[in-house]
């Protein structure tokens, strides 16, 4: 439901052009879990933003579900970001003046319905129900997470990018966390592209593409 | 915008933990909303106070006025009235010395002798109460209060007037109609009609208003009797005003006022706006991250633009509310200032119109002025939630045709508003283009000033210093706004008080010695050399003697003047074959129908200055039979059509006497001494009926007292005055004038601090993160605090230097072109102290501001991050 072709992107800096990212090319099926890892610098951030409309390439093409990105109009990728696309972030990125359930529901209100319900149905689900009133700076760094889990789902996204989600975590609230993106991801049957530099968190995917340089190296089944 | 709801919702608890900041951004523009709103139902109070007090204005349907007795055509017209059921009451009104025999002292008065039946409208309020009935049962008198005051004089008291002695019966509280201020000038007194030819006072050469008012059978006819009989009336000299005609006038004249003051507030609600987009712009600096991270949720610009506008919009509100509603405290405070300066009483009606304008006026600012800040956040990319960016400096926005709209949007609302208070197109215009003139030249001022304190290498100096200064241009400073807003205040201030200075300056007598500080007028011909050796006597210096010939025109190159055909005779009565002056100009009516007070001498004098054509020399030899030489005023000559070379026939007391246009003059008006639109040389007025003007000088105001004491007991006619009280009394009335203005101005000098305890507000995090990084590293709070004394008294100071520095060119600008001085000096003393008070108060409130950065513990910081 994925597919990445041709992929370039290059941006100019002091005077000189540098290529961040080039000749990459997969797809994704529905339901996989994908990890994508490399060393930092590798280009796998500028990856995850262009495979998630955040970013126009400068040459090839990102499809999602049959539609090209590109040509799209920066609204118009916010509008299918709202329908199709959760996000985890390394820094959670929870709005600070909103409540935990403010925060769940913030897709879904952008897109003009009423989230309440959903919102503090996931809450439940990622272990926060009856905290859906507590302000982020209220919540420990895994509980944060947590609510970020529950916005990424709230709008039944068909697609689900992950970028470091473990990152400002300790290991054991990390692998809780990833455990919860995997359960509800089987739940709900949507795809999982999770970027990392940690290996071990990416052998927990069914697929690791190994990026350097700007390069796929490899990109093989793990066997999970 | 589909769920329009959702979006207010989020606006709504985006916003929170910063609606108080957000208040105070806002607030920025509640005292311009409140200048507003005062100042806009004040003048709606005005109207409807010259509504209901028409009639009692004048006292009268209408009123007739000349200035020599009625001829036989006015008086006709008048019998017929009478005959058709209209009351007349007659009122004779002169300058005159009022004299307390009990102490000799004296003060020039305007005399009003009254017929019964004035006024027919309202009523005049005398202390003791009910005298003014009384007026006419005998030689009483009732008088200003300022007149009794002058004289040392109460209640009881014998006055005399000319040579006629009356009783004070009492003294006036309310006069309807009469301007407060003018008693500063002239104080009255009144005196029953038929005592004044006791007083001996209607000789030769005074000035005398005779006045008749009428109250119609039909009050609405006055408007049809002014239309109708202008025209003749004129051929008398002889003028009508209806109370219809004069509230029309005056209401005009009153909503005049009333948006001009407007207009001072709206600089306020400008400031204000600016003070808003400042601020709004730092706030989103603050947002960006949410911003980046709605926009991977799903938000579109329009939509983060919506959330942030809904906030902005919703203080607006509050902010223009809180405005509303201290305007409409402070309009109470206006007719107190401004009572003496108005002719209707005024009383305060709430206005419900003023106050929802002032807060749709008041929101639509903040909403436009927000409104380029909040454009600049398309260019936020929902990237930035992947790669941490460090924002330095604000960004740049993006030119397109959005961020040229929302400038358009800005710049033509700006210059709406202005022009809307203004009420007319071209004077709105030309305020927008004073405002936007100052404001960039403030805005280029404060960024060279700050250009220049980076280059300032202060090696030397104690760190505290140094970090102050450096603070001045630290990324995302604020520097050049609150140099802005506060530099606008100190230069309306500054402006103020120079223009004032400068207005008052030429007119202090004596300031050099060879001004005059007393003067006599009304001097007959061979009273002269007695009251010259009067005031030697005293040891008196007389520096000026000036002879006054009162003429009219009779004729301009051979053409009668009732030929000229001034515009205002209807066609039926011109004839054929007029020519206008040599210029080619029509002569103006007025110039050619007024009476000419005008004066021999052979020398120019030190007010006038010649432009054009020749001066004669003493004693100069004429080819008999040749007109005589006569030199002009500059603008009169224009007036009356003429130039050199052309010809007037003067008619003085009946005798035709020709001259030839010689020279032309331009005359200082503004000194106070006495200044002809024609002068003749010696000899040609010989025997004309004249009467004398004399200019003295004592410094001592004993001896003044003495010498008028003295005078007008030898000659009872002659009046004189005190250029000193003058001068008291023009120091009061620009005083009051400047204290109006000052006050409204005031708003706009409140605004600006509202905006520098935004920017404190605004820089806070970074101050608090700041005072850590620096206490952790052992810094005392006291080197914090000379830090921030430094930064703040730095900003004050910058703001006055530019303030004030604008305010001298505009000042000389003003003073030049609008007000005609030649000179213009600039008190320093004054200026310094305007700076550094500007640099004290921004001192402290930026202190004031900035106390949290003194309560956190570093510790206690650090956690909250």
């Amino acid at each position: 439901m994925l597919i990445v072709q041709d992929l370039q992107k290059s941006y100019r800096s002091g005077g000189r052009e540098l290529t961040v990212l080039r000749d990459v090319s997969f797809s994704v099926s529905p339901g996989e879990f994908v990890a994508v890892v490399g060393p930092s610098g590798s280009g796998k951030t500028t990856l995850l933003g262009l495979m998630a409309g955040l970013d126009r390439p400068s040459r090839g093409s990102v499809r999602l579900d049959g539609t090209d990105l590109a040509a799209l109009s920066e609204d118009g990728r916010a509008r299918l970001r709202r329908e199709r696309i959760g996000f985890v972030f390394q820094a959670f990125q929870l709005i600070p003046t909103l409540t935990a359930s403010e925060n769940v529901r913030v897709p879904v209100e952008l897109a003009g319905r009423d989230g309440a319900a959903r919102a503090d149905e996931l809450l439940a689900r990622v272990g926060l129900g009856g905290r859906g009133h507590h302000y982020p700076t209220q919540l420990s760094g895994g509980e944060q997470q947590r609510v970020a889990v529950a916005r990424a789902f709230v709008h039944s996204p068909s697609i689900l990018f992950a970028d470091e989600p473990t990152g400002n975590l300790d290991a054991a609230t990390g692998s809780r966390i990833v455990e919860l993106l995997t359960e509800m991801n089987r739940e709900r049957g949507t795809t999982l592209i999770l970027v990392t530099h940690d290996l071990d968190l990416a052998a927990k995917a069914g697929r690791i593409i190994r990026l350097a340089d700007g390069r796929v190296v490899s990109d093989e089944a793990t066997g999970s | 915008m589909r769920g329009f709801r959702y979006l207010a919702a989020l606006a709504w608890r985006e916003s929170r933990f910063a609606r108080r900041r957000l208040f105070l951004f806002l607030s920025s523009i509640s005292l311009g909303v409140a200048a507003l709103v005062a100042t806009q139902s004040f003048a709606a109070s005005m109207a409807a106070g010259v509504r209901d007090q028409a009639r009692i204005l004048m006292g009268a349907d209408a009123v007739l006025s000349g200035t020599q007795a009625f001829g036989e055509r006015t008086e006709a017209l008048i019998d017929s009235l009478r005959g058709s059921g209209a009351a007349v009451s007659r009122t004779t009104s002169l300058a005159s010395m009022a004299v307390l025999p009990r102490t000799g002292a004296t003060r020039l008065a305007q005399l009003r002798a009254v017929e019964g039946g004035w006024p027919f409208y309202g009523e005049i309020e005398t202390e003791p109460a009910g005298r003014w009935a009384e007026l006419s049962r005998g030689r009483n008198l009732l008088a200003d209060p300022a007149l009794l005051v002058a004289l040392g004089a109460e209640v009881g008291d014998s006055i005399r007037i000319g040579e006629a002695s009356f009783q004070v019966a009492g003294t006036l509280s309310k006069v309807p109609g009469e301007v407060g201020i003018s008693t500063s000038f002239a104080p009255r007194a009144y005196i029953p009609a038929d005592a004044l030819e006791a007083t001996g006072l209607l000789g030769f050469g005074s000035r005398v208003e005779y006045e008749a008012h009428l109250r119609l059978r039909d009050p609405a006819d006055g408007a049809a009797l002014q239309e109708g009989y202008r025209s003749a009336l004129r051929a008398e000299r002889v003028g009508i005003r209806s109370a219809e005609r004069q509230q029309a006038r005056l209401g005009d004249a009153l909503g005049r006022l009333g948006r001009y003051l407007g207009l001072i507030g709206t600089f306020a609600l400008l400031l204000g706006g600016i003070g808003v987009a400042s601020a709004m712009g730092a706030y989103m600096a603050e947002k960006r991250e949410s911003i980046a991270t709605l926009r991977c949720l799903g938000a579109t610009a329009p939509q983060v633009i919506s959330i942030y506008l809904l906030q902005a919009a919703a203080m607006g509100v509050a902010g223009s509310a809180l405005g509303a509603l201290l305007g409409v405290a402070v309009q109470w405070v206006l007719p107190r200032l401004l009572q003496d300066f108005l002719p209707v009483e005024v009383s305060i009606q709430p206005s419900a119109a003023a106050v929802l304008t002032g807060v749709g006026v008041g929101l639509w600012i903040a909403v436009v002025f927000a409104l380029l800040p909040l454009l600049a956040t398309r260019s936020i990319s929902p990237l930035e939630t992947l790669r941490r960016r460090v924002a330095t400096e604000t960004e740049p926005a993006p030119r397109d045709a959005w961020s040229w709209g929302g400038r358009a949007l800005l710049a033509g609302s700006v210059a709406l508003l202005v022009v809307l208070q203004a009420g007319e197109v071209r004077v709105g215009l030309q305020f927008a283009g004073g405002i936007a003139a100052t404001l960039a030249g403030l805005t280029l001022a404060a960024w060279a000033t700050v250009r220049g304190v980076r280059r300032f290498r202060a090696g030397g100096l104690p760190y505290p210093v140094r970090q102050g200064v450096s603070n001045l241009y630290r990324p995302g400073n604020q520097t050049r706004t609150v140099v802005l807003a506060l530099g606008f205040g100190v230069f309306l201030l500054a402006v103020l008080y120079l223009v004032q200075d400068n207005l008052l300056r030429p007119l202090r007598p004596g300031a050099d010695g060879a001004r005059a500080s007393l003067v006599f007028f009304d001097v007959q011909e061979d009273q002269a050399p007695g009251v010259s050796r009067a005031l030697e006597d005293e040891g008196i210096r007389v520096l000026q003697r000036a002879a006054i010939v009162p003429m009219r025109v009779a004729a301009v190159n051979d053409v009668p003047v009732s030929r000229l055909a001034p515009p205002d005779v209807p066609p039926e009565e011109r004839e054929e074959g007029d020519r206008d002056g040599e210029r080619g100009r029509r002569p103006e009516g007025w110039a050619l129908r007024r009476e000419y007070r005008s004066t021999f001498r052979d020398h120019v004098v030190g007010s006038e200055k010649l432009v054009e054509g020749r001066w004669w020399q003493p004693g100069e030899a004429r080819a008999a039979g040749a007109p005589a030489p006569v030199s002009l005023e500059k603008g009169i000559a224009e007036d009356l059509g003429v130039g050199i070379g052309d010809r007037i026939t003067w008619d003085v007391q009946g005798v035709q006497v020709p001259t030839e246009v010689a020279s032309l003059r331009e005359v200082d008006w503004a000194r106070l001494e006495p200044n002809f639109f024609a002068v003749f040389p010696d000899g040609v007025l010989d025997g004309a009926p004249q009467t004398w003007v004399l200019m003295a000088d004592a410094p001592d105001p004993a001896v003044r007292a003495r010498a008028q004491r003295d005078v007008v007991a030898a000659y009872p006619n002659v009046a004189s005055v005190d250029l000193t009280d003058v001068q008291a009394a023009l120091d009061d009335v620009l005083g009051r004038v400047s204290l109006v203005i000052r006050f409204l101005a005031g708003f706009s000098i409140a605004t600006g601090f509202v905006v520098l305890l935004g920017a404190v507000s605004v820089s806070r995090l970074q101050r608090i993160r700041e005072s850590v990084l620096l206490r952790t590293l052992g810094a005392t709070r006291g080197q914090i605090g000379s830090i921030l004394l430094v930064e703040y008294a730095l900003l004050g100071l910058l703001a006055g230097v530019v303030g004030s520095a604008l305010a001298v060119a505009g000042g000389w600008a003003l003073a030049r072109h609008v007000f005609d001085m030649d000179s213009f000096s600039v008190p320093a003393p004054g200026l310094l102290g305007l700076m550094a008070g500007m640099a004290l108060l921004a001192t402290v409130v930026g202190w004031w501001g900035s106390r949290e950065t003194f309560r956190r513990t570093p510790l206690e910081a650090l956690r909250d991050e």
